[in-house]
């Protein structure tokens, strides 16, 4: 039983590290209705921005600060000259060109940065908390109890964000209708440039905690891996639901990879082990059939 | 007058031109360079390729060539994909069909689909330390050549390092192989599951599944197994979270012995303190106290000509694995030479014989400045791997120190295993293996 709730609750603590990357696709999809190929590329970019600035001298807090700023401005960038040519166009260009955008990104920034993989320090040591160890025996990360804190905040903060200021209740208005909302006097323009700066702000947070626990490298871009399945099962809409999410994936994933290879191996022979690789997408599939929206996502409603 | 001559005045031309072309190319041994420095690797490929191509202009520059035949190449960028890398060797190929040294790709993946091309094109594939091992029966695989180590005889290495540790016993320990769940993670299951037979230890496989970024569960397991020793074999972004995932659950990092993938200093500076005390297999040693690593930097640095735009990195890991490459490829074409001619360039069939009749002394490292850069190496046609030895390295947090001499795996045990394996793909093939006993 103590082994189990440990699974659970590692699972639980690295769902919502899933969470963090997730929160970045549901910013880009709320505000235009577009799946964000290049969130994943953004974690990293954001990444190794901050180690980049380090190396050059600058204390980590002016770090995170030249980061955001890299990162706001690429955001104003991506509206500047990608996206704004594709008002009104369909959603699938708009994708596409997130397509090229993560290319962008992942050729741009080891220019400039360097590409090697490089250590990021935030002064929380990645260690089981002694006293849940000596009491229960459990191994409970700082590091991941931090992680979860951070994501608590940066959830609470954009749904509030969304819900209660004029900005947030205009990009969901973008969100629903571009036209619509432009001829309501919403400047789609700075709606979607603000959306891209805190979608970098969200990167920043995800490629900090994930770039402390693996390392700053090019791997930050498969995080985005990671997130998919959140999105499916929590929605591709809805705040919380990246959180609600990112638990249930963390924590069923890490419970399969324990519980279930032994069962087939009982059964089939051979080694069925690491199936955490592919596990939350088949759970996330099988989500789908009967909730297609996800969890907290949007009902859709056509009108014929 | 001239007018009359000038259509034969004009061909005379071309081809004396043509002919102090082919005099040129006489002069020059060209190696096909399938690299990588782009991409999610490609820090790996900068240091590897950039120590292989100062070693060939270290060459060039210091004694002008192996005897007066210039090694020149050229580079094609795969970003570690193994359809770029066939499409790096079709555009290739046909610049080496005159004059060709190994071909390193440092991808398992790109070699697995160059073993049968590079055959029928008849230009050797060297795969050191990676690639497919049963080729090390060169019976079945004339033009392909696991040299120095392959992951088999690497793991048994390790587990001989791990015995000699114990007293010479490893009888009634546990030991977790912590696995990447790929085909190169798997290679070394048999040997693992071979030496716990003869050693009678338990081995408890526990794969992970690519990309590695999260080893939460496996480490959780691990902790339960309470093992003696993890064996791991990493890649890439699995490597800093084990170390990382090994601190959190509280498993000693000197308990954990990787395969020669996981030990670079890109595989333990990005988890930073979490990886010291880790230890590592490696075929190279680190480090600018080889004699031929400092002259490097003076020579070819000296002169201008170095590859390496980080100089920072010259006697890593990495950099010094591309210079032992280069050291065995340009011995292999002075080897050659020995037969086919001083001063001509070896094409792709006499390199393949070169590489197959390799002996590399410790006396003859010395001479070239690489003591204990590698270890000796003597090919034949039925051994393509040469050694088999490997030295045991440790973390001490800031750079890589070796902590055993060379040791070689139990030949015995696991080249029966390349064998069987090499028999069963000539079936497959309709290959007939070569004699080798009538080979010279």
């Amino acid at each position: 039983m103590n082994f189990f709730l440990e699974v659970l609750i590692g699972g639980l603590l690295s769902g919502l590290m899933y969470a963090l990357v997730a929160l970045g696709f549901v910013m880009i999809y709320k505000a235009s209705g577009v799946f964000n190929f290049a969130q994943g590329a953004m974690v990293y970019l954001a990444a190794l921005s901050v180690v980049g600035c380090m190396e050059k001298g600058a204390p980590l807090w002016l770090a995170i600060i030249l980061a955001f700023v890299i990162m706001t401005l690429f955001g104003i960038a991506t509206e500047k000259f990608v996206l704004r040519k594709l008002v009104n166009q369909p959603p699938i260009a708009l994708f596409m060109a997130t397509i090229g955008l993560a290319f962008f990104i992942e050729g741009l920034a080891p220019m400039v940065f360097g590409s090697e993989p490089r250590a990021l320090e935030l002064g929380i040591v990645d260690e089981p908390i002694p006293w849940i160890l000596d009491n229960w025996n459990m191994v409970i990360s700082k590091f991941d109890l931090v992680a979860a804190g951070v994501a608590a905040v940066l959830v609470a903060t954009l749904a509030l964000f969304f819900q209660y200021t004029r900005v947030g209740r205009a990009l969901r208005a973008v969100a629903d209708d571009h036209q619509a909302a432009l001829s309501i006097g919403i400047p789609l323009q700075h709606i979607w440039a603000i959306v891209w700066g805190v979608a970098g702000f969200v990167a920043l947070v995800a490629g900090m905690m994930w770039g402390a626990r693996n390392g700053v490298q090019f791997a930050l871009t498969f995080t985005a891996l990671k997130a998919l399945p959140v999105l499916i099962l929590g929605g591709f809409t809805s705040v919380p639901g990246a959180i609600v999410g990112g638990l249930i994936i963390g924590a069923s994933e890490k419970l399969a990879e324990i519980y279930i290879p032994p069962v087939m191996q009982d059964l089939f022979g051979g080694n069925f082990g690491g199936i955490e690789g592919w596990f939350p997408y088949v759970l996330a599939l099988l989500f789908l059939l009967v909730r297609p929206e996800g969890l907290f996502g949007e009902k859709h409603i056509d009108r014929v | 007058m001239i007018k009359k001559f000038k259509p034969a005045i004009a061909a005379a031309a071309v081809s004396l031109a043509m002919l102090s072309q082919m005099a040129v190319a006489a002069e020059e041994q060209f190696f096909p360079m399938i690299d990588y420095r782009v991409g999610p690797y490609g820090s790996n490929g900068q240091s590897f390729y950039g120590g292989f191509i100062d070693y060939l202009n270290y060459v060039n520059i210091k004694e002008k060539g192996v005897n007066g035949v210039q090694m020149t190449y050229e580079e094609c960028e795969t970003e570690y994909n193994t359809s770029k890398g066939v499409e790096c060797y079709e555009r290739l190929k046909s610049k080496a069909a005159k004059s060709a040294g190994p071909i390193h790709t440092m991808s398992t993946g790109i070699s697995y689909a160059l073993i049968d091309k590079s055959a029928q094109d008849k230009l050797p594939l060297a795969m050191m330390g990676y690639g497919r091992t049963d080729a090390v029966d060169g019976s079945v695989f004339p033009y392909a050549f696991p040299l120095v180590t392959t992951y088999q005889m690497q793991a048994s290495a390790i587990i001989k390092f791990l015995k000699d540790k114990n007293g010479g016993s490893l009888a009634g320990k546990k030991i977790v192989y912590l696995y990447h769940d790929s085909a190169y993670g798997k290679e070394a299951i048999i040997a693992m599951n071979a030496e716990a037979g003869l050693n009678k230890f338990t081995v408890v496989q526990i794969p992970v599944a690519h990309p590695g970024n999260e080893q939460g569960a496996q480490w959780l397991k691990i902790r339960q197994e309470r093992p003696d020793y993890v064996v791991f074999w990493g890649w890439g972004v699995m490597n800093q979270t084990a170390l990382k995932a090994a601190q959190k659950v509280g498993f000693p990092r000197d308990k954990m012995i990787g395969s020669w993938w996981t030990g670079s200093e890109e595989d333990v500076i990005p988890a930073g303190e979490a990886a010291k005390g880790y230890m590592a297999a490696t075929w190279n040693v680190a480090g600018k106290q080889v004699p031929v690593i400092t002259d490097i930097e003076k020579v070819v640095y000296g002169a201008g000509k170095g590859n390496m735009e980080d100089k920072s990195k010259i006697g890593t890991i990495l950099y010094n694995r591309g210079v032992s490459a280069a050291v065995l490829s340009v011995e292999a074409i002075r080897k050659g030479q020995e037969k086919f001619g001083k001063g001509k360039a070896l094409n792709g069939e006499q390199t393949r014989w070169a590489l197959e009749n390799l002996n590399i002394t410790d006396a003859r490292l010395k001479a070239i400045g690489a003591t204990d850069l590698l270890p000796e190496i003597k090919t034949s046609c039925a051994n393509h791997e040469g050694s088999g030895k490997v030295k045991i390295q440790q973390w001490d947090g800031a750079k890589w120190v070796p902590v055993s001499g060379w040791i070689e795996g139990n030949k015995s045990l696991i080249h029966p295993l390349f064998q069987a394996s090499a028999k069963q793909y000539a079936a497959e093939k309709g290959i007939t293996p070569r004699d080798c006993s009538k080979e010279k």
